[in-house]
């Protein structure tokens, strides 16, 4: 339960007042897919649609989230739980402001974001030129990247086998390629940061520098939101757990009643 | 799934000085502005110029992957007018002869391919611009306009690379003219319509994705109207066609290209106010556009 501390409670203590910074209302999330659906393809029906001016079958509707209505506030560290196709990831985007919203909205103080550059990197260039490419699309100045570039290298430790940086990433391994991506990622902390699940990926010794890295930056967050399949890493991480199911918001509490219950539900 | 349902939201109301506020007022209260909305024009140049490196960076780097896997590499980019020259050359110069009215007739036709080339491809990468890096867009928060943009960028450093095998060229089939210092100006103007009108299809190919398909045609029919292959000035048309031909930007850039760079085309066989028009479409269709794209910068990423 959320208890407001009152002036009366302890007279030694300043109120510690609780500051909102993300909130959600009311939050319906649509996705058109163009091309899907099982109506025919061809270029007939296709006319004939055209002709009617009926909406094409091909163009499906997903309706991701559906009513979500929740308050973060500072400090806090949310995991968000949920069966594969729930809504999680679909609502850290719109959190962030990358989809926008059909019904409803979302407030934030500053600007949230994802952790994660993957879609702003090349296969084709060099790893030292991914680093670069990849901060100033996370909105780094040049002059920022250049002074956490030797960090972010070392971090990835990419080099620790050879001079790999100057290599087109194509040539890397899985593994090396995801820890390049996740140490350009970690590079810039963030006020309201979110974290989607299977971050921690490479060999177990790069695994607890990532979970490491991770903590550092919650703390120079003001609020963090976690997205895993990971039960344990939620228990150890966040205090707070909202459960979604369907795109609904099914459950919202301390961590500890939410897992408690989302197991007991995943066993029957 | 009934049991659990009572339990919902038992964090979310918030008690204390701020019980009974609607999350809007809650919102209002603590200054939260709505995530994901469109800022206001200034803000949003503001925002674009700050990622003036991201964007050169984001197109160089497009630009570098693009021969990356071809022996050659970067020489490709010199290569690939070179070859479309020698085959301009070898069809319409050796085996149609068709230019025997214009003096220096592979000169024009280069000059011509390579000025609807830019507009052509600029406006192709914008219509896709959006759609084809939804990933990122999805992704990552940066004012939307650096795709269109960046993608104009390279074209304009393809055509830098054709423009200087064709002055190359020009330079050896006759000697040099004070005029050419004007192919500056001239691709500045035309770089700011492009890019004004690869904005435009951006946002209209980011919601109809139908528009990736239709460019083809509409462009070649504007590459049949601007006089790339044939000197528009010797057509007879009536005289509201020849004003429509004269005005039309793509023919006013080639035209200020081929003045530039031929001795043969003179100032006098210009249409009239030619510069007025290239600074007219450069300023109308480059701030128009931009402000058309932006107007939907919030819808952009939705499938």
């Amino acid at each position: 339960m959320a208890e407001a501390p009152t002036m009366t409670e302890d007279a030694g203590t300043i109120t510690r007042e609780r500051i909102p910074t993300v909130i959600v209302d009311g939050l319906h999330i649509v996705y058109r897919v163009h091309g899907a659906g099982s109506g025919k393809g061809s270029a007939t029906s296709a006319l004939s649609r055209i002709v009617s001016k009926r909406r094409s079958p091909s163009v499906r509707e997903v309706h991701a989230v559906r009513g979500v209505t929740f308050t973060a506030y500072k400090g806090e560290a949310i995991g968000l739980i949920g069966s594969n196709g729930s809504g999680k990831s679909t609502l850290l985007r719109a959190i962030a402001g990358l989809l926008p919203a059909e019904r409803g909205a979302v407030y934030t103080d500053g600007q949230p974001s994802l952790l994660g550059v993957n879609a702003a990197l090349m296969n084709d260039l060099t790893g030292e030129r991914n680093v670069i490419l990849g901060g100033l699309a996370m909105g780094m100045s040049q002059d920022e990247i250049k002074s956490r570039y030797e960090e972010i290298v070392d971090f990835s430790g990419i080099n620790e086998k050879g001079d790999f940086i100057s290599l087109p990433m194509r040539t890397y391994s899985s593994g090396m390629a995801a820890r390049l991506r996740f140490s350009i990622a970690a590079a810039k902390s963030h006020d309201v940061l979110m974290i989607d699940e299977a971050l921690a990926t490479g060999d177990a010794k790069f695994q607890r520098r990532s979970e490491e890295r991770i903590r550092e930056l919650r703390k120079e967050a003001g609020t963090v939101f976690l997205v895993s399949h990971n039960n344990k890493s939620i228990r150890d991480t966040c205090d707070r757990v909202i459960w979604l199911e369907k795109g609904e918001l099914l459950m919202d509490g301390p961590t500890d009643e939410v897992i408690k219950a989302y197991e007991k539900e995943n066993k029957r | 799934m009934s049991t659990v349902s009572e339990h919902i939201r038992p964090v979310a109301v918030a008690g204390g000085p701020d019980q009974g506020l609607s999350p809007a007022q809650l919102a209002a209260k603590y200054g939260l502005s709505v995530s994901g909305a469109r800022p206001s024009l200034p803000a949003y140049i503001r925002q674009l110029w700050s990622r003036r490196h991201f964007i050169v960076a984001y197109s160089t780097a497009r630009l570098t992957a693009m021969y990356t896997k071809a022996k050659l590499g970067q020489l490709w980019q010199v290569m690939t007018p070179l070859l479309n020259c020698a085959v301009y050359f070898l069809i319409f110069g050796l085996l149609l002869k068709t230019g025997r009215g214009t003096p220096h007739f592979i000169q024009f036709l280069c000059i011509g391919v390579f000025i609807f080339t830019f507009t052509q491809n600029a406006v192709m990468a914008g219509t896709r611009s959006i759609a084809d890096n939804l990933g990122l867009v999805r992704a990552l928060h940066f004012p939307r306009a650096c795709l269109p943009i960046s993608f104009t960028i390279i074209q304009l450093q393809q055509l830098l690379f054709s423009m200087i095998v064709l002055l190359g060229i020009v330079l050896f089939a006759n000697p040099p003219l004070m005029a050419w210092v004007l192919v500056l100006p001239a691709l500045g103007l035309q770089f700011v319509f492009n890019t004004g009108l690869a904005m435009i299809l951006a946002r209209v190919g980011a919601k109809v994705t139908d528009t990736a398909q239709l460019m083809p045609f509409i462009l070649r029919t504007w590459m049949y109207a601007s006089g790339v292959m044939f000197n528009i000035q010797n057509i007879d048309v009536p005289s509201w066609a020849r004003t429509l031909l004269d005005v039309n930007p793509i023919a006013v850039y080639i035209d200020l290209m081929r003045y530039s760079l031929l001795r043969s085309v003179h100032s006098d066989i210009l249409p009239a106010h030619v510069w007025g028009w290239a600074i007219g479409w450069a300023v109308v269709v480059g701030l128009g556009g931009f402000v058309y794209f932006w107007k939907a910068e919030e819808e952009y990423g939705r499938g």
